[in-house]
């Protein structure tokens, strides 16, 4: 079962999962996994390489759909729906869960286009609200000051930290609640990197955050809650203080200490 | 270097340059005996005596008429069949089948396409030996190429940009419309052309489906016969009474053909590059 011992008696949960597995064809990747995510708190996944930290992120919003020959077993709820449930609108579901990847990956258009690439695709045609929405999200994602004259400009042309926050602002745009990162800072260097950590902080007031990472010292400083992942199972979850500084299980001892991972 | 090394640097150097040698003498061949031919009269007039005097504007005006109805058929349905292949397709055994397929069309001789062409639009759809019928062959030809060049320049465009679509909410439609598409247009429009070009210089197909021997008017509609450059040079070179005292006209006829083969694929690399430059990643 769930514990919910660990958080504050008047926290409220986002996203529930119960038992949840999934599979790459034969291969099972996630074995029964129960976690809450608590709202408007930043939960952290760490673990070793292939512990199953991204597949559990990528169900959250269904991503895991595309790969061929997927399955996924147990129960997500999201704000109390069953995402995996028949009839499930995946694109409500979507513009409800953004998602932030390890590798920037802005298209090749406008830095406007880009932000308002979602707005656009949900039916946003109004020019002045287009603007506002992009101006809005860039300002979230903390780089609108960088990028406010040169809007038309190729979004290619930015670097690697500020093309990130533009993902970040492309997500944002589309007005989720929920916001997923998968490494989002793993292939930036450490000034960019401290941005990022930076944003996080401040868009925790609005947005409940999960964020994979393999960078422990990121988990400590960013994070609220950390679940431990190794080998597809979800080892421990508590808040971050007390991970960091007294684990429960010696898996999780051993990952954080460096004797292995 | 060792020696070895050295010896097949250069034998693989002669082997290309002998290449370029080849094309280089044919292209060389074509202008210097060609050029002479090329005026205005021989781009803008009718023929005349069989082709052995006059110009060759309907031979001109036949291809020009092919090559667009030939994009147009094959242009959609070639990039659509590549849209399925790269983008819905699963790993199966029935789509497995689909690429053996078009592999082997791509292989299949192309007076075969012409027969084809004469059983199923010619006479099997009625409609003639005709401007319809003939693209509708010639599209047959080049799906092959056109559906691998674009299926190769779909899975070209990044991951990135199809997972980016799909977390921000767009359909798997959205995604390959907006985010997919506008990146691999430039590939699928280049490898288009270049299949195009080379339908424009087939005979064999057009020979039973479309070309006629010597008409010298305009088509009315695409259910007309029509004279077309790669069998008007055909005809007079080999099948012409006068065959060796026009070769000005033979030459002239390959010259203008090569320049409209040479223009499409100019084209072609004009809109690659324009392409390129609006799209960087």
């Amino acid at each position: 079962m769930v514990e919910q011992s660990i958080y504050p008696q008047d926290q409220k949960m986002v996203i529930t999962t119960d038992q949840v597995s999934f599979f790459y064809g034969l291969t099972q990747a996630l074995f029964g996994i129960s976690l809450l995510i608590p709202a408007q708190q930043v939960t952290a996944l760490i673990g070793p390489s292939g512990c199953g930290k991204s597949t559990f992120l990528r169900c959250l919003n269904r991503m895991n759909d595309t790969i061929p020959h997927s399955r996924v077993e147990g129960e997500i709820l999201i704000n109390l729906k069953d995402i995996y449930a028949p009839g499930t609108d995946v694109v409500e579901l979507r513009k409800e869960v953004g998602m932030v990847f390890q590798k920037s990956n802005p298209f090749p258009k406008s830095i406007f286009d880009n932000v308002a690439y979602g707005p656009r695709i949900h039916g946003e045609k109004n020019p002045k609200r287009l603007a506002e929405i992009v101006e809005q999200s860039l300002q979230q994602a903390a780089i609108w000051d960088e990028v406010k004259d040169r809007l038309q400009a190729n979004a290619m042309g930015l670097s690697g930290g500020q093309q990130q926050r533009l993902c970040i602002a492309r997500a944002l745009a589309v007005g989720p609640k929920i916001l997923l990162m998968d490494e989002p800072a793993s292939a930036l260097d450490p000034k960019a990197t401290m941005r990022i950590e930076d944003l996080i902080g401040e868009l925790r007031t609005n947005y409940t955050i999960v964020i994979v990472t393999h960078n422990m010292q990121q988990a400590a400083r960013v994070s609220d809650y950390t679940a431990f992942f190794y080998e597809g199972r979800l080892i421990e979850c508590d808040a971050t203080t007390r991970i960091f500084t007294n684990p429960r299980q010696k898996q999780t001892e051993d990952y954080i200490t460096g004797r292995f991972g | 270097m060792k020696i070895t090394d050295k010896f097949i640097l250069l034998f693989l150097r002669l082997i290309t340059y002998a290449i370029v040698l080849v094309i280089g003498y044919i292209l060389f061949d074509i202008i210097r005996n060609g050029a002479s031919a090329l005026n205005w009269q021989f781009v803008s007039n009718f023929p005349r005596r069989s082709g052995a005097a006059g110009g060759i504007l309907p031979a001109i005006v036949g291809t020009l008429y092919l090559v667009v109805g030939t994009i147009a058929v094959s242009l959609p349905l070639g990039i659509g069949g590549a849209i399925y292949l790269a983008e819905y397709a699963d790993q199966g055994r029935f789509n497995t089948l689909i690429r053996l397929a078009i592999v082997t069309l791509a292989g299949v001789p192309s007076i075969v396409f012409g027969l084809f062409g004469l059983g199923i639009f010619v006479l099997f759809c009625g409609f003639g030996p005709s401007i319809l019928a003939g693209s509708l062959t010639l599209a047959c030809m080049i799906l092959p190429t056109i559906i691998v060049a674009s299926e190769e320049s779909l899975r070209a465009v990044p991951k990135g940009f199809r997972d980016a679509s799909l977390a921000l909410g767009a359909t798997k439609w959205e995604m390959i419309r907006t985010n997919i598409l506008p990146y691999s247009m430039s590939g699928m429009i280049t490898g288009s052309i270049l299949g195009i070009g080379r339908a424009a210089g087939e005979t064999a197909p057009i020979l039973l489906t479309v070309a006629a021997f010597y008409l010298p008017r305009l088509p009315k509609s695409v259910f007309d016969q029509v004279m077309a450059l790669p069998y008007h040079l055909y005809i007079l070179a080999t099948q012409h009474p006068e065959a060796e005292r026009i070769r000005h006209m033979q030459y002239g006829t390959a010259l203008i053909l090569l320049l409209l083969v040479l223009g499409l694929s100019l084209g072609a690399i004009l809109i690659r590059t324009h392409f390129r430059k609006k799209f960087r990643w």
